[in-house]
Parts: C-alpha cells; structure tokens; sequence
C-alpha cells in the first residue's frame, strides 16, 4: 500500500437548492490502494460524497483531488474512475460481453484486445463464457458480477460502489464480501464502498469512515472504529453498547450507573463523560462480587450467546454471554477496566449565541436559536447586568449597546423536557436521533431551522416525532 | 377447479362476441369485397388494379410521403419535449405533460380551422403553400399521440443507467445514442405507429387546408360514395396489409432490442 493520497476532499460542503446542507465542510484523505468504506445511516451523505467522487454532483464549496489535481470540474466521462451502481444499471438492450466492452469501444480499444480483456474480468468475476448471455437472464449476484466486472475492464484509479450488495440475500451478501475483498487484493487499485452497513463496513475495510448528518464522525480501522468510538454517535451506531452518563473521579476513577469504576482513560476531575461498554465486555459473576447488583430480566438465545439485559437499580445493562442465566436471578456485574471506554462529555451541546432583543420594566427579551423568551435581568449573567429608564447597564452602570452583547445561552439536556404538543415550550422540532443511556434517553431534536437541541427524557419517543421543548426559564445559563 | 375454469371461460365471452361483431366480421367483409367482382365472383382485378391505376398508386405514395413527412416531424418535435418533461426540471410534474395533451380535448376540426387563421394571419394566403401547410396541421394534430408514448417509456429509463453511460466514459452525445435512444425504441416505435397510419388516411386536414382529396382516405370515401364497394375495399385491404407489416416489423425492433 503506497503511502500518497490518492482522493483528497478539502472543505467539501454539497447544499441543494432548498439550501438543505448534506456534506457540511468534509475534509478526507483516501491512500492509493486502500479499501475505505463510507458508513452512515441513510440520509447522512455518504452516497453524495460517492458521487461526488464519481463526478455525477458537483460540490456547492470546496475541491476534490485525484492525484493532487483538482478533478471538480471535470464531467464524469473525464475522470479516472468507475462506478459499481445499487441496482447495477446494466445495459438491459445490450448482452454480457456488450456491456463489458461498452467502455472500452469508446476507447477505441481493438477487437482482439478487447475480447481479451473482457475474458480476463469475466475470469475475476468467475462467470467464464458468459460472454452471450442477455442481462435479463441473469440471477441478482450474477448481475453484480458482470456490473463489477463492467467497470474493472476499464482499469480505473478508484473503483467506487454504492451499496452494491444491499439488493442480495443474506448468503449471496456474505459471500460477495469476501470476494469483493479477494478482487480488492488482486486488483491493487483503490476501493470507495459506501454502505449503511456496519457489520458489512467492519468485514471489509481497511479504513472506515464514520459519517452522520453531512459530518464525519470518525475515520479509522475498523479495530479502533469498535474499541475506541469518537463520541457516542459512533458507539451506538457500531455494534451494540451500554452507554452512561458519569463524572471522572480522581485516579485513573470514574462514577457513573451509582457505583465507582476503574479506568484506563484519564481525564481531569469533575469532567463529564459518557461510558461506553460493549455486552460482550461484562462478566456476568456471582452475587455480591463485581462492581454493580442487579437481576436478570430478559434472556435471548442468538445461537452463539445469550442475550441478557440485566436492571441494576434504575440502570439497565446489556450482557453477552455464552451461559444461560434466569430471568429473576441475582447477579453481579464485573467489567474490567480497559473495557470501558471512556468519551468525553460534549460540553458545545446546547450553547448557542444570543442577544437581548429588547429591554423591558425590570426583564428583557433574549432572542436565541429559535427562541425568544422573556427573562428577569437578575437571570442574565448572574445578575451583572441592572436596567435603568429602559437601558441596559453594566455593572460599572454604563450602559450596553445591545448589538455589541452576545451572550453565550445554554441548558442542561437533563433539565429540559419533551411536550408531545409541538406548540408548548420554547420552542417545536422533530426527534432526528436517539440513544439509550442507561437509565434514559437523549434526544436530539431539530427545529426547522435547522437547529438541533439535546434533551435526555426517561421515555421512549420515535425518530420523526414532532414535540415541544419545555426548558424552564429559571435553568437557561447566560455568559458573555 | 374446473368450475372456477368454466367460469372464467365466461368471462371471456363478452369479448369475443365484440370481437367477432367488430373486428372480424368487418375485416371479412373488406377482404371480400376487396377480392370479389361486383357480381360477387373471385377476382384480383381490383388488386391489380389498385397497383395499375395511376390515381391509386399515385395517392398511395402520395400519403405516405404526407405521413412519413408528418411522423418525422412529429418524432424530431416530440422527442426533445418528451424527454425534458420526463428528466428536466419539470420531472414529476405531470401539469406541464397536460399542456401538450390538452389540444386533444378539443375538436378535431375545430383545431384545424383555428390553425388555419393562425397561418392565415402569417402568410396571408394559405392556399398558397398548400403542401408546407398540411404538414403543419398534420404535425399540430399528431403530436401529442408521438410525446405520450415516448413519455412514458423515457420515465420508465432508470437515471442510473445514463449516469452509467457517462461513468464508462461516455460523453452525453454518445450516451444519448448509446443508451438513451436504445432503450426508448419501444416508445419510438409506438408513437411511430400511433402518428404514421392514421397520417395516412386522414382526409380532413387534407380538405380542409388544401381542398384536396388525394389522400388515401378521401379516395375510400369517393369509391364508397359511388357505390364501387369493391375497389373501395381493397384499399382498406391494402391498408390492412401495410397496418400488419408494420406492426410485425415494430414488434421485431421491441423484442429484439438489438440491431
């Protein structure tokens, strides 16, 4: 694997017509002969970045380098890559060996070399002497071969596929990731595999590219995309996990679900984390040993291992094991402490810059994100600020020239509330994803501005509910 | 079972009894009037004679020129707006679809005598450019029974297969010729059949644009109305066969996509 970078995306942002933003500022490197898969779930760009790669969407900012040249501007028939499609898109008027040759006749490529090649990719594909065949006799897996094939003859640089697997079956699928890493080894050439699915993504890369909401979340091997997700996006997206919300103890010392954990992360005291913990990481022990209590209330066989959710007080933890244990059973939880893995609290949730609007008796106005909430002045700032004959003054009693105070106004997930009535709180938006932190949920609502909002809330609401955001105005932090 | 086979067989009566009162006792009356003399014997003088008869023949050529003229015009005109109503800015948006099937809602010739004064208007006298008006007409009336079809069969064209025209390296052109055009040819095809025919034997715009009868439909008319059933038949006979070629050669070009 040489070491240059063969795709470059600098600060790559995609906006459409409608000004919805779909790739926010991405920046990624992608070596010369490196497997990398984009991973997301739908929605969060990563078939816009494929196509922005294969030239089919222009970037509404930003460049896009092939071997260090800007290939932006070029049309997709200039650009050194190929494309495998979702749905295959073979040519249905042409037969196997015509929609095998279709890039090479363009090229202008001779008979003779021509049948060479397309009996060589055939040969790659394991489908010899399919050559006559008409595409529409053709099985699901054997049309992603000759669609694979269609776009290897061409000896592109990259190689890029968009969820080529996700119209097989279970067994097709599994066997065609092996081959599609087989044909990566014995091809050479760099392979962009897009897909939403991470077990999928994990099998197959050598790189992983973590992508949500127009932003990616982390890039890494599929070893440290697992054992040390980015933030909790990542860990809840990969695989399964038991996430909590803590405080870091001195030593090496964190406390979260009530008890006190040993860590190999180190953080100063006092930060908030959230603690990540793989099912497969806990023991489940005898009564009374290990560091937390709790009963058994579910258990799943899944063929290799039991599923078994255990409740310890209010919090509950998933626990894959491979010995059958009771529903109503008393247990003890050990979880050593390099398996938990420790990501720091995102303290930018909910900090959003506001201004005061208008300065009323003895409130003001103070317009943030969507909101606009009516606050006494002794809230604004811990009470720096007085109001005299309708001005706002500073504490050495000079007045503010309001345009020139922006205020940093935050909350605290946990003090705010969902309202199923979009209409109550400060202000209304649609639930566009969730997580499961051990003895809550944390909601991240956008409103249709395009502003998102955290709120941990102890019942379960759907993706794509619209609710209200109650926050009392007592628990909005201002600062300057 | 059977009785569910029994009484599916009913269910097919209607339809045969239609098409035994409709389409193939007519089609029997024509052949035998088409190949009998007026004392109702066996003969191909009519046969021969349509093929030998200057004014037969003439008008035959004659219509096909007016129609092949008028599906070619209609193809070139129809395509483009075809294909920008399926994939231009306007996709999904069948409003703008309506604009050019609308005109069929009105009369036939009553269009016709409103395209007549639009051409009045800019040319003064029509009857002037009799042939170059006619096409006009003809072209105005049969569009939109050539966008419908290839319409529909430029919706039914996955984008991913263009797209994968241009990925294998492509240029649009080449991928318009390559793929776009190939795989419209059931809509081509059948917007061809829907225009050309009945180009052919329509006599109204003929009439009434050019005050002529030389097309092959006033000519059925102007035997029937002169009581000459047989020589009036075999036109129709003839017409038939054309109709029947065509479909077979049309059918061939849809199933074996490649030529």
């Amino acid at each position: 694997m040489a070491d240059t970078n063969i795709i470059e995306l600098v600060n790559v942002s995609k906006s459409y017509d409608n000004n919805t933003e779909v790739i926010k500022d991405i920046n990624l490197q992608i070596k010369e002969g490196e497997f990398v898969t984009l991973l997301g779930p739908s929605g969060c760009g990563k078939t816009t970045i494929l196509r922005m790669i294969g030239g089919f969407d222009s970037p509404t900012t930003g460049k896009i380098l092939l071997d260090g040249k800007d290939i932006s501007p070029l049309t997709p028939d200039k650009r050194p890559v190929n494309t495998v499609f979702q749905k295959y898109a073979l040519f249905p008027h042409l037969n196997v060996y015509d929609n095998i040759a279709f890039g090479l006749n363009l090229k202008g490529v001779s008979k003779a070399e021509c049948d060479e090649k397309v009996k060589n990719v055939l040969d790659i594909v394991d489908l010899e002497g399919f050559e006559e065949r008409q595409i529409n006799t053709l099985s699901g897996g054997q049309q992603q071969r000759i669609a694979i094939a269609r776009a290897i003859v061409n000896e592109p640089k990259v190689l890029l596929l968009d969820e080529p697997l996700s119209a097989l079956d279970y067994k097709m699928r599994k066997e065609m990731q092996l081959e599609l890493k087989s044909m990566h080894k014995l091809l050479g050439i760099t392979f962009i595999f897009v897909t939403h699915d991470q077990e999928e993504a994990l099998t197959m890369s050598d790189k992983v590219v973590v992508l949500a909401d127009g932003m990616i979340q982390q890039v890494g091997t599929p070893e440290d995309i697992y054992n040390e997700p980015a933030n909790v996006f990542v860990a809840d997206f990969i695989g399964e996990s038991n996430i909590f919300n803590g405080t870091m103890l001195e030593d090496k010392k964190a406390s979260f679900a009530e008890a006190v954990f040993q860590t190999v992360d180190d953080y100063p005291r006092g930060t908030k984390i959230d603690a990540v913990i793989r099912p497969e990481d806990v023991d489940i022990v005898k009564p009374g040993e290990g560091q937390l209590q709790g009963v058994v209330t579910s258990v799943d066989f899944k063929g290799t291992f039991y599923v078994t959710f255990v409740q310890c007080g209010q919090y509950e933890m998933e626990v894959h094991c491979f010995e059958l244990h009771h529903e109503n059973e008393e247990v003890g939880l050990k979880i050593d402490p390099d398996m938990i893995h420790i990501i720091k609290y995102d303290m930018t949730l909910n900090h959003y810059e506001g201004r005061i609007v208008n300065v009323l008796e003895k409130t003001v106005e103070l317009k943030f994100a969507d909101a606009l909430v009516e606050m006494p002045v002794t809230a604004i700032c811990d009470g720096k600020f007085t109001i005299s004959n309708g001005e706002l003054m500073d504490s050495g009693k000079n007045a503010v020239d309001l345009n020139e105070l922006i205020l940093d106004v935050s909350f605290d997930p946990a003090k705010a509330q969902l309202s199923d009535n979009a209409k109550d709180g400060m202000v209304s938006g649609e639930i566009v994803s969730f997580y499961y932190i051990g003895d809550h949920y944390s909601y991240t609502v956008r409103s249709k501005n395009d502003i998102d909002y955290v709120v941990d809330d102890e019942y379960l609401w759907n993706q794509g509910d619209k609710v209200g955001i109650i926050v009392p105005r007592n628990l909005i932090r201002t600062a300057l | 079972m059977n009785n569910k086979n029994t009484l599916s067989t009913y269910y097919v009566l209607p339809y045969i009894i239609f098409s035994v009162l409709f389409i193939l006792l007519p089609l029997f009356v024509v052949l035998y009037y088409g190949f009998t003399d007026r004392t109702g014997h066996l003969s191909l003088a009519n046969f021969i004679h349509f093929f030998t008869n200057s004014r037969t023949i003439g008008t035959f050529f004659y219509s096909v020129v007016i129609a092949f003229l008028t599906t070619l015009f209609c193809l070139l005109l129809a395509y483009p707006i075809a294909y920008i109503l399926a994939k231009g800015v306007y996709r999904g948006r069948h409003s703008f679809l309506l604009v050019f099937v609308l005109p069929m809602w009105i009369n036939f010739t009553l269009r016709v005598t409103a395209l007549k004064e639009i051409l009045t208007y800019f040319e003064g006298n029509i009857a002037m450019h009799p042939f170059f008006n006619t096409i006009i007409c003809m072209v105005y009336d049969f569009l939109p029974f050539m966008i419908l079809p290839i319409f529909n069969s430029i919706v039914k064209l996955d984008d991913s297969l263009i797209e994968a025209g241009y990925d294998l390296g492509a240029t649009k052109f080449q991928t318009f010729v390559k793929v776009i055009i190939p795989l419209t040819i059931p809509g081509i095809v059948s917007g061809v059949t829907m225009v050309f025919l009945p180009a052919m034997t329509n006599y109204v715009v003929l009439d009434m644009v050019y005050n002529s009868t030389y097309i092959m439909g006033s000519l059925i008319g102007s035997y029937f109305s002169s009581y000459d059933w047989n020589n009036g038949s075999i036109i129709s006979a003839v017409l038939l066969i054309v109709i029947g070629l065509m479909t077979i050669i049309s059918n061939h070009l849809i199933n074996n996509k490649k030529w």
